[in-house]
């Protein structure tokens, strides 16, 4: 592998990593704060790449449909919040597990009665169509640089609310000791209902975002829900630092398990097999930290 | 219900399955061999969700797994021998059950569901991506399985209604099975571990062991469930071990009631006429469907089997 090869790769790893991080955040944060688990956190990603092409579509421009879409996607949160989520605190993961189920059933079908069953394409913004030349013979798109960079902006932004702010501090609260938190005055009710709606809006976003470079199809939710999990399964449940650990290293390991192989083309089976790997991690994990890498011991 | 009337009303059930063959036309009776294949599925997930505790989300990988043991020890236009591959099946699953159970049996609560469903993953993407077993087509078995002792045949599994009683067979089977075993000290151990781990422990129960087993067991009851589902449809894809079948087969074990046995089986089986009834009405049954699912989370607990008796037993999964 040329250094031009691995330098694109290694940019690529980071870039899905982030990515992974970013939906697998707002799963972590609803698990870790709320106590719930979303079976459904695909399928928001999957409607945020609809919206995307969509709105994209019908507004004629990228840059207008990503505020209206995380508007949209804020407003459905709150509603699934409001309607069911919040009768789901005080019961067992089971039931957690078998309504969010129910919802992918629901979304699913409502994406192919909206949007219908074809795979399709979101074209890159004009802004950031252009590329930088690494070498003589290998360039590297703007765009995905881009998702980078709104992935660690973003992973910032929700470090500093959590850590610093007065906002921050009431939902760290609300996780350790909701009832105290109520009977202080606060309105914690309010508050999971917020945090469930960033949560399904982080999901939706990364959708968003990574429309242009893959393309928005029927299966993009459930594929990317397994993978979150195994990223937080790897991260320990709750911790959006062992998150980004966590996604980056199956960036890493993904991306780098595919080209390795494509090199030794001697085993056909090896690349067949290459998406095994991120599987293999999380077994060794499981051996040897069963709680995640920064999850606290159960 | 009754203790008593439970009896009777399942040997009434009973009866009234064993007439089915003659009364009713071929389509009745495929489907309820589908519903009694389910039954078994759904049986074994809750000698997990119910019984244990253990609420897997990947129970498909040892029913597809099974499914795809058949299709793939079946030889292209000759029958396999029904023994051996049955064997072979739920061998598989059952080694399959115990490496995964090693595993994530490590974990519990949330990180169980996730972690079975990912393992359950990969072993989709096995299936799916290599050339191992027709890839995402799948393969066919032309020839069903035959069961021969000394020369003499005693059914024939391409005829539907044989296939019928064996399924029934084996949903009995399965039953009294799990019923002995629950009813024997595994069982009560099994419970206590429900419901507090810590305290079986400390008791000196080495509930890993007691725990491994169990998902073992289950993994090769639902191995029996795929390959007869593979004899039934003659053909084996990945949707055998896709995650909307471990789905499925959860919502049929709540629906049913959880940590019963019975109730399961009555999932199963309202759950696929819900289907049929659903596609009747419409070609986007999959939103009536998850929105029955939803409604069924909320609602309905205990399950169909909780309507009937409003007393609760305490045999919820424990939490966490």
């Amino acid at each position: 592998m040329s250094l031009g090869t691995f330098l694109v790769q290694l940019l690529n790893s980071v870039q899905y990593g982030l990515l992974l991080f970013l939906v697998a955040s707002g799963l972590t944060l609803i698990f870790g704060i709320m106590g719930v688990i979303n079976i459904a956190h695909g399928a928001f990603y999957m409607i945020g790449a609809y919206l995307a092409w969509s709105l994209a579509g019908q507004l004629g421009s990228f840059w207008l449909a990503l505020p209206l879409g995380i508007a949209l996607s804020v407003i459905l949160g709150l509603a699934l919040e409001w309607l069911l989520i919040n009768k789901l605190y005080d019961r067992d993961h089971l039931y957690q597990v078998l309504l969010t189920y129910g919802l992918i059933l629901v979304f699913e079908e409502l994406r192919a009665i909206l949007w219908g069953n074809d795979v399709h394409g979101v074209p890159i913004p004009e802004q950031l169509k252009a590329s930088i030349p690494l070498t003589e013979n290998l360039s590297y798109p703007v765009y995905r640089l881009f998702i980078s960079g709104v992935c660690l902006a973003v992973a910032g932004l929700m470090y500093w609310v959590i850590q610093k702010t007065r906002l921050g501090m009431i939902v760290r609260a609300g996780a350790s000791n909701r009832d105290m938190v109520q009977s202080l005055g606060i309105d914690i009710g309010f508050v999971y209902r917020v945090v469930f709606a960033v949560g399904v809006a982080l999901a939706a976003f990364a959708g968003m975002i990574a429309a242009p470079v893959s393309s928005v199809f029927p299966g993009m939710g459930g594929q990317v829900l397994i993978i979150c999990f195994v990223v937080v399964v790897i991260g320990g449940v709750g911790s959006v630092k062992g998150a980004l650990v966590a996604a980056l290293l199956i960036g890493l390991i993904d991306t780098f398990g595919k080209v390795i192989e494509l090199d030794i083309a001697g085993f056909n089976v090896l690349p067949e097999l290459s998406g095994m790997s991120v599987y293999l991690l999380m077994a060794a994990v499981l051996l040897w930290r069963p709680q995640g890498i920064f999850g606290a011991r159960p | 219900m009754s203790r008593r009337l439970g009896w009777i009303a399942g040997l009434v059930a009973l009866a009234a399955l064993v007439a089915l063959p003659f009364l009713a036309d071929k389509f009745y009776v495929q489907l309820f061999t589908k519903i009694l294949i389910m039954a078994i599925f759904a049986m074994s997930l809750d000698l997990l969700i119910g019984y244990t505790g253990l609420v897997s989300f990947g129970h498909a990988a040892f029913y597809g797994v099974a499914a795809y043991t058949l299709a793939l020890v079946t030889p292209q236009y000759e029958a396999a021998s029904m023994w051996t591959s049955l064997l072979l099946s739920m061998g598989v699953a059952a080694l399959l059950a115990f490496l995964i159970g090693l595993l994530v049996l490590r974990t519990s609560g949330i990180y169980f569901i996730m972690v079975t469903l990912a393992f359950a993953q990969m072993v989709y993407f096995v299936f799916h991506d290599t050339k191992l077993a027709g890839g995402s087509d799948g393969i066919f078995i032309y020839v069903r399985p035959v069961l021969e002792v000394f020369g003499w045949k005693p059914f024939d599994l391409e005829q539907f209604r044989d296939l019928y009683f064996v399924v029934l067979g084996c949903a009995v089977g399965v039953f009294l099975l799990l019923r002995m075993m629950l009813g024997s000290l595994f069982g009560r151990v099994i419970a206590g571990v429900r419901v507090n781990e810590h305290r079986m422990r400390s008791l000196g129960y080495p509930t890993f062991r007691y725990k491994l087993v169990c998902f073992t067991l289950a993994g090769a009851i639902a191995g029996l469930a795929g390959w007869l589902s593979a004899v039934q449809f003659g053909v084996v894809n990945p949707d055998f071990l896709a995650w909307h079948l471990s789905g499925s087969v959860i919502m049929m074990v709540i629906l049913g009631g959880m940590g019963t046995l019975v109730g399961p089986m009555i999932g199963a089986a309202a759950m696929m006429l819900a289907e049929i009834g659903f596609q009747e009405v419409t070609e986007h049954w999959q939103l009536l469907m998850g929105g029955f699912i939803v409604l069924v989370a909320l609602l309905l607990p205990k399950g169909l089997l909780g309507l009937l008796a409003p007393k609760p037993e305490g045999k919820g999964a424990a939490r966490g």
